[in-house]
């Protein structure tokens, strides 16, 4: 049921408080509440923090208990936890999340254009598959095809609107 | 007597000092004591401390007569120039005017007064009115703008009857208001005004370097004409008054020098014309706090 443990070298997200946002590495277990936290990459210093203001993620790292700094930092950059951290979906859905709210007016024009673009596209070919499906009757093998090569194409006009703009 | 010795004893004394010691410096350097007559004339001279002791607070030490030798009052007697009062007395202004005067048998002209007295004295005088401090008319308020709104910022206008479209600000008139533009071909909206409060200034800026705005568009070329003189019974007075708005030749030329200059602006910027054509809207789920504009 429970797939992401609390444990030596597991690494954080803070959810919220003072380091919101940032990750940071387990280092050791103070009581039922709180942990010896340590984040040498992402500017948090050595400190206690509740659990509850963190969210584990799926990265552990290696080293022992109370590790010092030097060592949790030489774990986190040999396990390069920055760059696969912005590899993930989670971040990724973060970041969108900030660039929408920062979205400026005409950068909100721009994504409509955008996303009207796309829709026509998808529209115009799914018209194109029903009637083909309705005057042969038989394909619906190549009816899915068709779609699947149109998603890639989707997200990634989207994702060039709001990117563009910064 | 006494008073009068010592005063007459300290007066050569204080005119050195008061002469600023150019005397000393004669044989010395005439060159300074040239430049310091020189300066002398261009400096404001330094003011004297009140060569008139205090005994008592109101009382003087020295009497009027005293002060005037100490002061050496009979050496500054400072007159105007009697060349500008006699050319001041020769251009009195003229009191009467002579007018000619129609009919016959009655002399042609008339000897008329210019300035006239009052034909009413009021049975009362007009109360004085108070002292009132700060209370500056319209034309002397000043004008602010927020830093928000620069030229070449695109606005959304939020009020008359353009109201939702986006246009481009210009510059900020002498009343305060803004002056705006469509531009024309692209939202129809004319070289117009627009109040800083009624108007949203959002983050996106056309770059509006080296545009000449002619300096004849001003409040009164945008003010709203009224004609104001009902000669005639009131049945026709609503006749008269410019009903239609018409569109002059001169606002039409302005528009095109200004506009042309404007759009190779926006030309530049991908989507931007677009953007202009398009009205602000809000709908479910969209708040004005929330937006960042």
């Amino acid at each position: 049921v429970f797939k992401r443990f609390v444990e030596i070298g597991r690494v954080a997200f803070i959810s919220f408080g003072p380091h919101a946002g940032k990750l940071v590495a387990i280092v050791d277990v103070i009581d039922q509440n709180r942990a010896l936290v340590d984040g040498p990459c992402s500017g948090v210093r050595r400190q206690a923090m509740p659990f509850k203001c963190m969210q584990l993620t799926d990265f552990v790292l290696k080293f022992p208990h109370s590790a010092r700094q030097k060592c949790v930092r030489l774990a986190w950059e040999k396990e390069n936890i920055n760059e696969k951290w912005a590899a993930t979906r989670w971040a990724k859905k973060i970041e969108a999340r900030e660039k929408k709210a920062k979205m400026t007016d005409f950068d909100r024009y721009k994504v409509m254009k955008a996303k009207k673009m796309r829709n026509r596209i998808i529209k115009h070919e799914m018209k194109k598959l029903q009637k083909m499906s309705s005057k042969k009757g038989k394909k619906p093998e190549k009816s899915e095809k068709p779609e699947k090569s149109e998603k890639p194409q989707k997200s990634e006009k989207v994702q060039k609107a709001p990117k563009a703009q910064k | 007597m006494a008073g009068e010795k010592a005063a007459g004893e300290k007066k050569p004394g204080e005119k050195k000092p008061g002469k600023k010691k150019t005397d000393e410096k004669k044989p010395a350097e005439q060159k300074a004591s040239q430049k310091e007559v020189g300066e002398k004339k261009k400096k404001i001279k330094k003011h004297h401390a009140s060569r008139n002791p205090v005994l008592a607070r109101g009382i003087g030490r020295y009497s009027r007569s005293a002060m005037y030798a100490r002061k050496a009052l009979y050496k500054r007697k400072y007159t105007a120039p009697e060349t500008k009062i006699e050319k001041k007395k020769k251009e009195k202004p003229r009191a009467t005017i002579t007018k000619p005067v129609g009919g016959d048998k009655n002399g042609g002209t008339r000897v008329v007064k210019i300035r006239k007295m009052p034909r009413y004295y009021p049975t009362e005088d007009v109360p004085r009115k108070l002292l009132s401090h700060g209370k500056k008319p319209f034309c002397q308020h000043k004008r602010r703008l927020r830093a928000s709104i620069t030229p070449g910022t695109v606005l959304i206008l939020l009020t008359g009857r353009h109201r939702g479209k986006r246009v481009v600000f210009l510059k900020q008139l002498a009343t305060g208001l803004l002056l705006v533009t469509g531009p024309l071909v692209i939202n129809r909206v004319p070289l117009r005004r627009a109040h800083q409060k009624f108007v949203i200034a959002t983050s996106t800026k056309v770059d509006i370097t080296g545009v000449k705005i002619p300096k004849h568009l001003t409040d009164a070329y945008f003010k709203k004409k009224r004609l104001r003189k009902p000669k005639h019974q009131e049945g026709e007075i609503f006749d008269t008054e410019k009903e239609k708005y018409e569109i002059t030749e001169q606002r039409k030329s302005d528009q095109k020098a200004v506009d042309s200059q404007i759009l190779a602006r926006i030309k530049k910027v991908p989507q931007l014309r677009g953007y202009l054509r398009s009205t602000f809207c809000l709908s479910n789920g969209v708040y004005p706090h929330k937006l960042v504009f």
